[in-house]
This record gives C-alpha cells, structure tokens and sequence, in this order.
C-alpha cells in the first residue's frame, strides 16, 4: 500500500522552533505590537505613531509601506498580518475627510479580532516639543486611570482593559524601585480621553516613602473615541481564560502559628484493634475451657442465622 | 506678627510639600502586580476650567503617589547594588494572544501503557551504545548511525538450515525498510486518530466492518469475481466455496435448479421454445414482394406480444424524443446524443 500523503515534518531544526513559537503556550510572552499605515496620513499622526512606537519600542514593529486597509470594512488584511508576525496588537493609523486623523488600536485572540477602536487624535504635541529629560527606554509605566466614565460605561471600561494592553509591559515578579520613573495618564472626561505622559521624581519626604513629583515629557494628546468593535462578552471570557495549571491549589491540613511553627493534621483511617496481630505469648493462650465455650458460642450464632435464613426463604416461597 | 505669620505659612507649605498621604473621596482600586491605579472619583469642574493641565498633573500624582505608597511596603531585596520590590501577581485580568493549549493527544502506544502501567525508563537510556565488534561508541539512532551499521554488516551471519541461493545481506536490508515503514504508518495513524482524520484500513478487516462471517464471505466472493475475467482465472482454497446469495452482485454464478416438471409441461416448454426461435424475424428481409412481406407482417403479428410488434414497426428507425412528455425514469433506447446548445 502507497503511503497515504506525507503529513509535513519540518526539516530543519530552525523551522522547527518558529512552527513551536507560534503554538499556544501556558505562560504567553509579551505581546508585540504592529504600527501599520493606512493609504493616506497626516502629519499629526506620523508624529503620533513615532512617539507611540518610541514608548512600545523593544516589543513594536513598524511597517514601512502604506496599505490600503479599511479595518472597519474588512479587517481580515490587519488578521493576516497578525498571523504572520505573531503579534497580537495593532495601531492603525488613516486620514480621510470623514474620520481625520484616526488612530485605530485593536487586540486580536488567535489570530482574530477581538476589541478595536477608533480614536480621533486632537490637540497632538510631540515628545520633541518638551523640552526636558526622558524615561529610559523598555521601562514598564505606571498606569493611572481617572474618571467615573471607565467604571460605569462597558465601552469605556474595555477600551480601559485595551490601553493596558497597549501600554503595560511584560509582567515582572521583581521591579527596580528608582526604576519607576515614567506615567501614563488616562483621563476621561466628556467622551474625550486625555492622554498625558509624566516623568516620575522621587523627592525625600519625612519618611522613608518617597514624595512623588511629576514631569510632563509627553507626548500629550486628547483621543475621541469614534467607531467601535468589541468583542461580545462570551468571547472576552473565553479569552480571558487562565490555565489551570498555574491556579494554585491550596494545601490542606497545614497550619502556621503566630511562631512561625508548622503544623500539620494527619487523618487517620478507623484502626482494627480486634483483629491486629500481636505479639504470641504462652501466658495469653487459650484454655481448653474457653476454647470449648467460644466454640459453642460460634455454633451458636450460626444456627441462630441458619434458622433465620430459612424462615427469610420460606416467605419468599410464599410471597 | 507679620514674619511669624508668614514663617508659619511656609513651614505649613513645606510640610503639605512634604507630606504622602493622599486623601480621596473613593478608594482608588491599586493593582500593584501590574502597575495600575484606577480612579473613579469625581472630578473637580472648577478646577478644570481655571487650569486643565495643573489639575490633571495634580491628580495623577496623587493617584501615583498611592500606588508608590503601596510598592513601598512590598517585601524588598538587594539584586547587584539596587534595590527591587516583589511584585505581586497581577490581578488586573487580560486577554490571552491565544487559545489555552490542549493536552497532546496521546500515541496508540502511549494510552496502551498508560492503561496497563508500563513505565519506560526512556529518561536514563544514553543516546550512544558501546559496541564489542567496533570496539567503539556508536550512536543509538540518527548522525552516524548508519555509517556504523555499514561497517558492521560486511558479514551476515547465517544459520547452517538456511537457504544458500538468497541473499541475505539484502533481505536484511528489505527487513529493515519493512520495519522503517511500518513506523511511518503507525506514526500516521497515530497523527490522523490525533486529528480526527478518517483513512482507509489495511490488512485484515475488523468487526467494526463485518458483524458478520458470512458477510466476510460474500466480500470475498463478489473480490474474487470481480476481474476482467470474472474470476475465472483466480486461485481458491482447497474446498473453499463460495457464499450464497450473491446472485445479483456475481455475474455468470450459478442459476437456480428448475424445480421439476408435471407431465406435458415439460414438452410444452421445449415447444415454445422452438416457437420463439423460428418465428424471429430475419435481420434483412430478403423478400422482393412488398404485399407478400405485408401480407407476412400480419401473419407475424398475431403470435406476438403487443409490445415486440411496436420495436418491430419502427424497424431501424432511430428512436424520437417524447415532445416534452418524456419521463425522466423510463429508459429510451438509442444512442445518447451530444445535446445542442
């Protein structure tokens, strides 16, 4: 019999691991972020996607060419693209009369859409125009939302959960603490969401927490949300799913005391005191007295039982 | 009174300079893990109005310092001459880039031992075996490996029954490519039961297939007839027979026995036979007479069913259409045309 059809195998040990790199993991990386061009821009947003790639930098990747992309239209080029890439963000920037100076950032689960949104840029300044010392870069931000509009409004509050997917970095377990030195600011107000960007300076105070003083270095700019696709909530939930692998499982039974002792509690089964063998002593031998009477007690107890069995069996005759 | 007043105001200045406690209408919601404060508290519309920009810088850093407030406490250590807090693990919940990973699905091999226990130890196996022949180290399987088996097999050893007019040092290697594809089928096998592909089976039918041991007969009868030469030609077994009730399928079996005759039937039937013989009507008509093969025509008829005579009248006429009463599942005789379009 021929071989069916060769299931393809990669050949060399490099495609190997980029076919790996792409297969769903437990513990996911940090996701990586397109800057892509719509077929026409306006100065405003060049200058916005330049600040915003310098802020994303080490996990963006900015494409070159223009593309002809509708995203609200068809959003199966922006899909293909993230599929290719592997990555999971993307900030898509187009200018038109109807929706100038749109800024449109989206998120994708498996290598489709999930949420995006469309801003309107106002009011851009550049981080060129602030004339004072930058953040380093690849530094994790502290993000601060303000205004009731992120908690009450379900638009809002996932265009928030967008944002820190924007912004925030990969996750850390330990963080330099003269290393928090840049904040982003998102204000809601009016169905504008102000952006502002501070640098962080750690003043002495009487204590020993810091006193917490602010820098704008921007860039500054005030976002209008105008179209919106989000994610119906089913979809959000499947892919907000966490791996229960890494849910902890609690232990049982141990305890800790003001100490600082452990303590454990140990369950034990029903024991058998009746039957557990012991050690075989002359002394404790059976007489032949108590041997008989045992015996006759045991014969007994068997026609007591054989009496009732049969009485039990004549009923079911009858019945 | 003067300087006192003012050298209280600024010390009272310094201190609200100084201070890190933040006082808020609602508590702001801190994710420390990753760096989050969220604010839900009212804004000011006064203060908006008068100084936008000098309002949000001051509530951002209020907001900030909170959550600085907060890091601060965390348990701290010294990492290369800097300090780090321990961050707690992020509460704040975020979409994943993919789907959740499923468990591979295992081999047919695996399950098998999975069912009955059998543990390998895989783990501690070395990948490279010393060799007595060789005097050397030669590897288990891939780089090498072939190279070594070449070396080693220059000789077959072979058994004094064996039969001295095959070559043994090629069925070695026949053995081994046997062996070799094997393994890719049951490494197919093992990847289309893993995607829920169907594919054909080989070898020996199972009972998912023939509930039956008499339908495993008839498969084999109807194989058996089903060459060019209607099996004429194919190898049976001693006293291998073939299944009953395959009638419709085999063409050329057996016809069923004529149950026996009554008396005069049997010369009834012969007769009728002989009857349907001569009265078929020749291919050409080689009368001249036009009356007389007329006056034939109706002498012919009369034996006949209705329905032979109507094919008879047409003669070589090629069968018409039925103008649009045709029905679709009665067959018409005649060539199948190409239709026009």
């Amino acid at each position: 019999m021929p071989v069916i059809q060769r299931v393809v195998k990669p050949k060399t040990r490099k495609g190997k691991k980029a076919l790996l790199s792409r297969e769903p993991k437990i513990i996911e990386d940090a996701k990586q972020t397109l800057f892509i061009k719509g077929s026409r821009s306006s100065e405003t947003l060049n200058s916005c996607v330049k600040d915003l790639y310098d802020l994303k930098k080490p996990d963006a990747r900015m494409m070159q060419k223009k593309n002809n992309i509708l995203p609200f239209e068809d959003v199966t080029p922006l899909e293909q693209f993230s599929r290719k890439l592997s990555s999971s963000l993307f900030v898509f920037t187009s200018h038109n009369k109807k929706h100038p100076n749109s800024l449109i950032v989206g998120r994708m689960f498996d290598n489709s859409l999930l949420d995006m949104v469309e801003f309107g840029v106002q009011e851009y300044e550049g981080l060129a125009k602030f004339k004072v010392d930058k953040v380093s870069m690849g530094i994790k931000p502290i993000l601060i939302f303000n205004g009731e509009l992120f908690e009450h409004n379900r638009d809002y509050s996932r265009i928030k959960s967008l944002l820190v997917d924007l912004f925030q970095r990969d996750n850390v377990e330990n963080i330099r603490l003269q290393g928090l030195e840049h904040t982003l600011s998102f204000t809601a107000i009016d169905n504008k969401i102000q952006v502002r960007s501070y640098r962080i300076l750690l003043k002495k105070s009487g204590s020993r927490i810091p006193r917490i003083e602010l820098e704008e270095i921007g860039p500054r700019m005030e976002l209008i949300v105008r179209r919106t696709k989000l994610a119906s909530d089913d979809l959000y939930k499947q892919a907000c799913k966490k791996p229960k692998e890494l849910k902890v499982k609690k232990k049982k039974n141990i305890s800790k005391d003001t100490l600082g002792t452990m303590h454990g509690k140990i369950h034990m089964g029903k024991q058998r005191i009746q039957s557990i063998q012991t050690r075989k002593m002359k002394g404790l031998k059976k007489t032949m007295g108590e041997k008989k009477a045992e015996r006759k007690r045991r014969s007994n107890q068997e026609d007591g039982m054989e009496a009732k069995r049969s009485r039990t069996d004549g009923d079911a005759v009858e019945g | 009174m003067d300087i006192v007043s003012q050298v209280l105001e600024k010390a009272a200045q310094d201190e609200r300079l100084r201070t890190t406690e933040v006082q808020k209408h609602l508590e702001v919601e801190i994710d420390e893990g990753s760096l989050l404060a969220v604010d839900y508290n009212s804004f000011d519309t006064e203060k908006i109005k008068t100084n936008r920009e000098d309002y949000f810088k001051q509530l951002t850093r209020d907001n900030v310092q909170l959550l600085i407030n907060r890091i601060w406490e965390l348990p701290t250590k010294r990492v290369d001459e800097a300090v780090v807090a321990t961050l707690p693990k992020p509460r704040f919940v975020l979409p994943r880039t993919h789907r959740l990973p499923k468990p591979k699905p295992l081999t047919k091999w695996q399950q098998f031992a999975k069912e009955k226990g059998i543990k390998s130890n895989r783990k501690r196996k070395s990948k490279v075996t010393w060799d007595e022949q060789l005097q050397k180290w030669i590897p288990n399987y891939g780089y090498k490996r072939t190279q070594a088996e070449s070396e080693k097999n220059w000789l077959v050893e072979v058994s004094d029954h064996a039969d001295p007019t095959l070559d043994h040092l090629s069925l070695k290697t026949t053995a081994k490519q046997e062996k070799r594809s094997k393994n890719e089928l049951q490494r197919l096998r093992n990847l289309a039961k893993a995607k829920n592909v169907k594919v054909p089976r080989v070898g020996i039918p199972s009972s998912d297939y023939y509930q039956d041991t008499r339908q495993i007969a008839t498969a084999v009868t109807v194989a058996r007839s089903s060459t060019a030469s209607v099996g004429k030609f194919q190898n049976r077994l001693p006293k291998e027979k073939d299944a009953k009730n395959i009638k419709e399928m085999v063409p050329g079996s057996k016809k069923n026995k004529q149950p026996m005759f009554k008396p005069g039937e049997e010369v009834k039937r012969n007769l009728g036979f002989v009857d349907k013989i001569l009265s078929k009507r020749p291919a050409i008509s080689i009368v001249s007479n036009p009356s007389e093969s007329q006056n034939r025509q109706t002498d012919d008829e009369s034996p006949r069913p209705k329905k032979r005579s109507k094919i008879s009248k047409k003669g070589g006429k090629k069968p018409k259409g039925g103008k649009g009463k045709r029905d679709m599942h009665t067959k018409v005789g005649g060539r199948k045309r190409r239709q026009k379009n």
